[in-house]
């Protein structure tokens, strides 16, 4: 793990609704809600702040509505933030990720940012085969040799495991692990600096999730890629992540090393969390 | 100045002019061209319908591209429209209020009765659709007597000219927001000097509509109806009569009267919304209004009005809730013209598709050769 | 010029009613002609416009029609063609229109001597002149019409040259096909950035556009569209590195290039059909003024042959 700093998060909140001045006072988990009383707006995130390192995986643990889907969303621009920074290092550049426009966003997503959705509806295009899907993450890079396209596709998919015989068929045709498996080879196509992977394995049969689990393991060690891994998995935590986020109702409760927090977990609600896992 | 010289073409063109003229006229003496003013009252309906798809309040002209394209209601709105289009635009009226129109039929599903009572005019709603034979040798006698004898049996001294808003009442009491003065003063979209980009205010969406084929918004806002939507509309008040047309005098400024069109308004309420801002809910509106008396365009119309507010906010989840699908759909010229156009020519756009069918089926046929050669092999 | 024009052989129509000239008010003229800068200045950019409506339909020319009658003056000579061919009951419609509103032009069938020409699925075969304008009529201004029907989304995806998923149906075409099997309507880059419809020409035509020298200006009337290759301009048919762009092949079951029947041809675009007297199959240029030049040409060599 280098000490080269690649993603800095600052004050990040992301408010559903009117919101109020009153909204982050009467929300989080010491009131045991995201809603505001007051306004009826959702407190999705507020506040949170991390620094993700080259090489290393960062994991976002909470339970439905701790807003750790809602926080990546904002970072990979599918939503934008009400408030908060952050900063993305890459060879030798920073980006001011929010203060982008829509051509600069659209330039990071599809050249240093990779995306991993728990549905494979929003990462790949069902009108297209899966060879055609890797295709168009080259395409949006200028590479513009069939061959080229088609040996890129076969060899990332060979690197996720996807039979290639089937590249040219259609992803509904596919078992949610494959679909899986395509999404990653897609999200690797232009070998991104940084991956988010949001509830990757979420859904699928054990024996899917461990083999998935492992090939994304696998992939980290070979091209030494940040990620940031959401999951509600403790599993998935002990297994993928170095440093481990906790949030609950929006806020984040806890952060540090996984094997520290696991072991000795500091707050009540992930001593709770710890304790209950099977 | 030189010409090109007709040969083939030109001739079957001019050809099939003649030939439509002389269907138009075949009956030959045993009967009258027909008369302007006859389409335009005993075809009161049709004349209507022109009037409204053609965009110009021109009752002559409506009749005669009604006459002139032997009833076809796409081309004679088409006609009307093309002859529109080269007019220059003098003036504007300011808004008009539908509160002074001089009603002939005027009806609410909402309530029993309203202020000025419920009048239902001349109205095919309830009647009995079978064939009046009685009229397959009407005789000139026969049809003079019945409006004569109409006249002479009706006292209209007393029915009031204009009668009240039932939305008025409902804005009284609050179950509808009340009326937004300042949009009097905003200029509303001309779409016929601007192209429509979406997203598109309510103004331009309401005028592509006002003109829209009728067939083609009544289908639409059908699907709504059905359940491909979540309007739910109850009919506030549907009114048909004739508006005063005000413009400013030249010299004076004071508004005058300078004439009337006849147009049919209606105004649906539909469910009520959940207000973020937290104030009170009120219903929604939805408005529709054409010239002529047109009553399923103005209902069709004002369905999709609020059925087009609702995907314009929250985003559509019904082709009609989508403004692009609706108001790019439902324009008669637009969409009979390019219906039409697929009778022309297209035999080398054609003879590239061959070519392209050609060159495939045989890489098809090469690779199956490859494969049975390959199976010969084994 | 007086409105009650005496129908001659060469016209058919006679004037009714009194029109501006070009039948188009002054207003509707200006926006068309602000409307073609803007899209001279923003080469392959959709400029929208309101589009009046004409006395033919929606799908008959409009667009082009309104470029021409916006852009025609008195001392213009004009070539109407369809298919290629000037007879085409579309150009002879069109022509016989243009005629009737524009008292004064010239029109001609020989592209050498027009300055306006206006087509419907052509570019003629002579190469054009820097003081002509070519006039397209085009059902679909759209390339990306086809992998995205909300005109909103496309208009981003042009903004930002994103032509990805056009690319990908391309690649899926090779995939199943082993070719790219767009036949007309072929999508071509101007100038770098933006992806047209070159309109329903044939692959044939498109390489017309690069470089052209005369100004293509293409008009969708029912769209409401005014698009435009500027003169001395890049237009690239969108391609792989190792899977250009192919142009129609007329070539027999022997490999021998067909020739056109009346003037033996055999390096223009040619209409297949079947003859109606004999139900033969037979091949004919296209372009039929071409093809009459080409006649003139071979009957003068032959005729210098036989003298010489």
């Amino acid at each position: 793990m280098s000490n080269d700093k690649i993603l800095e998060v600052r004050n990040l909140s992301k408010v559903y609704g009117k919101g109020c001045s009153k909204c982050f006072e009467s929300t989080g988990p010491k009131h045991d809600t995201n809603i505001c009383p007051h306004c009826g707006s959702v407190v999705a995130a507020h506040d949170i702040s991390f620094d993700l390192y080259r090489g290393e995986i960062l994991g976002i643990m909470g339970e439905s509505g701790s807003g750790k889907s809602t926080s990546i969303k904002n970072l990979f621009f599918d939503e934008m933030p009400t408030s908060g920074q952050a900063t993305f290092f890459d060879q030798g550049k920073q980006y001011d990720l929010f203060k982008l426009n829509a051509q600069q966003k659209r330039h990071l997503r599809n050249h240093h940012f990779g995306m991993v959705y728990q549905n494979p509806v929003l990462g790949l295009n069902f009108n297209v085969s899966a060879g055609g899907n890797i295709a168009e993450r080259l395409l949006m890079n200028n590479i513009t040799h069939y061959s080229d396209i088609r040996d890129r596709a076969i060899e990332l998919l060979r690197r996720t495991e996807v039979l290639t015989e089937r590249m040219d068929e259609l992803p509904k045709n596919f078992s949610g692990g494959m679909q899986q498996r395509v999404q990653i080879a897609k999200a690797l196509a232009t070998n991104p600096p940084l991956l988010f992977l949001d509830e990757v394995t979420t859904g699928l049969d054990l024996s899917v999730q461990a083999a998935i689990l492992d090939l994304i393991m696998e992939i980290q060690h070979e091209s030494n890629t940040a990620m940031i891994a959401v999951t509600h998995d403790l599993g998935v935590i002990r297994l993928l992540a170095d440093r481990t986020i906790m949030m609950k109702y929006g806020r984040i409760v806890e952060t540090g090393l996984t094997d520290q927090i696991l072991e000795d977990p500091q707050d009540a609600y992930t001593q709770r969390l710890v304790a209950s896992a099977l | 100045m030189g010409y090109v010289a007709i040969k083939g073409g030109g001739q079957a063109i001019a050809g099939a002019e003649k030939l439509l003229e002389f269907i138009r006229t075949r009956q030959g003496e045993s009967a009258e061209p027909l008369d302007l003013d006859t389409i335009e009252n005993q075809l009161y309906f049709l004349h209507s319908r022109i009037l409204s798809e053609g965009g110009l309040f021109h009752p002559k002209l409506a009749s005669l591209a009604i006459k002139q394209s032997l009833g076809d209601t796409l081309e004679a709105a088409f006609a009307l429209r093309a002859y529109r289009s080269t007019k220059p635009r003098l003036i504007e009226t300011p808004v008009l209020d539908t509160t002074n129109m001089r009603v002939i039929r005027r009806i609410s599903a909402s309530f029993k009765d309203i202020p000025g009572g419920q009048m239902l005019g001349a109205s095919t709603d309830y009647a009995l659709r079978l064939m009046r034979t009685e009229l397959l040798n009407e005789s000139r006698e026969d049809f003079q007597a019945v409006a004569a004898k109409w006249l002479d049996e009706n006292h209209y001294d007393d029915i009031p000219d204009t009668f009240p808003k039932v939305l008025d009442a409902l804005r009284e009491e609050g179950l509808l927001p009340p009326v937004d003065e300042s949009m009097a003063k905003n200029k509303p979209f001309d779409i016929t000097r601007e192209p429509l980009i979406f997203p598109v205010p309510r103004s331009a969406a309401l005028s592509t509509m006002a003109r829209a084929e009728t067939g083609s918004i009544l289908a639409i806002a059908y699907s709504n109806m059905r359940g491909y939507g979540d309007v739910h509309p109850t009919v506030a008040e549907l009114r048909v009569g004739y508006l005063p047309v005000m413009l400013p005098h030249p010299i004076t400024g004071e508004l005058i009267e300078v004439g009337e069109v006849l147009m049919t308004e209606c105004e649906v309420v539909a469910m009520y919304e959940d207000d973020d801002e937290g104030s009170q809910p009120t219903f929604s509106l939805g408005y529709g209004a054409c010239f002529g008396h047109n009553e399923v365009k103005a209902i069709s119309m004002s369905i999709l009005d609020r059925s087009l507010q609702l995907g314009m906010q929250n985003g559509p989840t019904n082709p009609s809730e989508d403004p692009e699908f609706v108001l790019l759909h439902i324009d008669g010229i637009d969409s009979m013209g390019f219906c039409t156009h697929y009778k022309m020519p297209h035999y080398v756009t054609f003879q590239s598709d061959m070519d392209r069918l050609r060159t495939t089926q045989e890489k098809h046929g090469a690779q199956h050769d490859q494969t049975t050669q390959g199976a010969e092999n084994v | 010029m007086s409105n009650t024009t005496q129908t001659t052989d060469t016209q058919f129509r006679q004037a009714s009613a009194e029109y501006n000239f070009g039948f188009l008010d002054e207003y509707a003229k200006k926006e068309v002609r602000r409307s073609v800068l803007k899209a001279i200045a923003i080469p392959g950019y959709q400029v929208p416009y309101s589009s009046r409506e004409m006395p033919m339909g929606r799908g008959f020319g409009t667009g082009g029609l309104q470029l021409t009658l916006a852009l025609i003056g008195q001392k213009d000579t004009l070539k109407v063609i369809d298919q290629g061919s000037d007879d085409s009951v579309n150009a002879v419609n069109l022509r016989s229109f243009i005629e009737m509103t524009c008292p004064g032009i010239d029109t001609t069938t020989k592209v050498t001597e027009a300055n306006l020409i206006q087509s419907r699925h052509r570019i003629p075969e002579q190469p054009l002149r820097e003081d002509q304008v070519l006039i397209l009529q085009v059902p679909y201004p759209d390339a990306l019409v086809v992998v995205e029907s909300s005109e909103d989304k496309r208009k981003i995806m042009h903004g930002e040259a994103d032509y990805s998923r056009l690319l990908v149906k391309l690649y899926e075409d090779i995939v199943k096909f082993n070719e790219i099997t767009i036949s007309h309507r072929y999508p071509t880059r101007i100038n770098g950035h933006y992806v047209i419809d070159s309109s329903p020409i044939p692959r044939w035509d498109v390489p017309k556009m690069h470089q052209s020298k005369a100004l293509i200006l293409l008009g969708a009337g029912r769209e409401k569209k005014i698009y435009a290759v500027p003169p001395y301009t890049l237009a690239e048919p969108l391609e792989f590195d190792d899977m250009p762009f192919r142009v129609e092949n007329f070539n027999d079951e022997n490999g021998e290039r067909q020739a056109c029947h009346l003037c033996g041809c055999n390096h223009s675009f040619l209409d297949e059909f079947m003859d109606a007297k004999s139900g033969q199959k037979r091949y004919q240029c296209s372009d039929s003024d071409y093809c009459h030049e080409q006649l003139i040409y071979k009957t003068s060599t032959s005729n210098q042959h036989s003298e010489g």
